[in-house]
């Protein structure tokens, strides 16, 4: 009996334990890998063989903290105002679906925040720390549901109809054929 | 500088006349009760056998001793009610409209003068006239806040998606400090600011002098500081009014180099302090929302020596 009760506590305890470091808020990212966004490939049509992608993926792609703020900065500096909340598109082109110019990689919209695009896309180079533009890259990932669930927002702070990127819908990319 | 027992207003008069109230009678009762206790023990180590109490003797006894229980808990609720009554009675329909705005961690303050060309933004100082009733509107960013200074008015919470309102008036000048008084997140206990009440002229130059925009830099490396202000990433969150930063999303700086504290109560206002916090918000505030600006040497002394500037 006393060694079920103890069995029955130290599982719980263990258990309760493994749940404290989900992940790490990390505020001050001086580990994050410089992406040169001149090496980064917008498409495919290129003339020979194809060059790899990276892979590396978004620092803040598995990270609730870093999508969170990234949802925030969103706002703040008013992405929204063209790309619209929850990026539906306005003036500029919506991200939340699958047709997407300049590459949909991690690293492919970095270089897109960076560098600016034509027709109204401006450049936040030297206006954004990388990590702030990674925080933003997580966000706009989990728009179309392309982090995981447990780490996209599961609500809104403010109060409104949409509901939260964890329960976007995923968007199956190699079937579109856009990239 | 914040103790609830130095009022310098009305309403926090009032709170500490009630804290005097309720220390005496609580004092009291436990005198008394401790008496009870003290002619109790001594009774009962007098007589090796005491005689039982009459039945009807305790009973009154009892019955005393709960009336007079329930008469002192009414008194104190009297008192109570009161002091709250006293508290909202000033009128803050002609009173100078202040908006206070809780973010995560630092105090947004508005002069919202009835005049839009008048009205004034500032960050993490509030000044106060002395003798003039004061309406302060509170509202919320992102968590629930709440406003205490304790010199001059109980806790009012700052909610977002609602306005609550504190009227108050100091009556002696001098610096008090306010705090948050409601936990709000990791840095909760960095979120403070000072209170400056100072006489009526005082204060209205000083909102002139908040009125005007930035002052030009003197001399070449606050120059260089203004233009890094202007094209890094300063100008992404705040605001130095008369340049190009015009955001909204952090403290405005157009006269920070006048604010008693930097960060909220955190840094006394030097340039040394200030060098710290450019270096590296995040290892005086950890968490804040300041990221690393990751500016070199020459530059942040430029910088600092920029903002420095802006009395």
């Amino acid at each position: 009996m006393t060694r079920r009760v103890l069995i029955t506590v130290v599982v719980i305890v263990v258990v309760g334990l493994a749940g404290c470091e989900r992940e790490a808020r990390r505020f001050r990212d001086t580990a994050v890998t410089t992406t040169h966004p001149q090496t980064v490939l917008l498409t495919t049509l290129t003339a020979g063989a194809a060059p790899a992608h990276s892979g590396a993926g978004s620092p803040f792609g598995n990270n609730a903290y870093g999508i969170s703020e990234g949802k925030r900065l969103y706002a703040a500096f008013n992405c929204s105002g063209c790309h619209a909340t929850a990026g539906g598109g306005a003036i500029g082109p919506a991200l939340s679906d699958d047709k997407w110019i300049y590459g949909y990689a991690p690293e492919q919209i970095y270089a897109t925040i960076v560098q600016g695009r034509p027709n109204g896309m401006p450049s936040f180079a030297a206006k954004l720390p990388e990590q702030q533009v990674w925080q933003l890259v997580a966000y706009i990932e989990s728009m179309s549901a392309a982090v995981p669930r447990d780490a996209a927002s599961g609500r809104n702070d403010d109060l409104s109809a949409a509901k939260g990127e964890a329960r976007a819908d995923r968007i199956d990319r190699r079937q579109t054929g856009h990239r | 500088m914040q103790s609830v027992l130095a009022p310098a207003g009305v309403q926090a008069a009032e709170i500490a006349w009630l804290w005097w109230v309720m220390l005496a009678v609580c004092a009291a009762v436990f005198v008394v009760v401790l008496l009870f206790v003290g002619a109790g023990l001594h009774r009962a180590s007098r007589r090796n056998a005491p005689a039982p109490t009459p039945e009807r003797r305790l009973h009154r006894a009892i019955g005393g001793a709960t009336a007079l229980t329930i008469l002192t808990l009414m008194g104190l609720l009297t008192a109570a009610i009161a002091t709250g009554r006293a508290v909202q009675s000033l009128d803050g329909a002609s009173a100078l409209p202040v908006i206070v705005v809780g973010n995560q961690w630092w105090w947004a303050i508005e002069y919202a003068l009835p005049n839009p060309a008048e009205r004034v933004r500032v960050a993490n100082e509030l000044r106060l006239p002395r003798g003039r009733t004061v309406s302060i509107t509170l509202g919320s960013n992102d968590v629930i806040h709440s406003l205490w200074i304790p010199n001059l008015h109980g806790k009012v919470d700052l909610i977002p998606g609602r306005q609550n309102v504190m009227v108050l008036r100091a009556d002696r000048v001098g610096e008090f400090r306010a705090q948050c008084a409601e936990y709000c997140g990791t840095q909760h206990a960095h979120m403070a600011f000072t209170v400056t009440v100072v006489e009526p002229a005082a204060f209205d130059a000083w909102l002139v002098a908040q009125r005007e925009p930035a002052r030009e830099p003197v001399d070449a490396v606050a120059r260089r500081g203004r233009q890094l202000v202007e094209s890094t990433t300063c100008m992404m969150c705040h605001t130095v009014r008369g340049t190009l930063a015009g955001a909204r999303i952090a403290p405005d700086l157009t006269h920070v180099g006048s604010r008693p504290t930097l960060a909220a109560g955190v840094l006394p206002n030097t340039d040394e302090a200030l060098d710290r916090w450019l270096r590296d918000p995040q290892a005086v505030k950890p968490g804040n929302k300041m990221p690393v600006p990751g500016l070199s040497d020459d530059d942040r002394r430029a910088v600092v020596a920029y903002l420095r500037g802006l009395k």
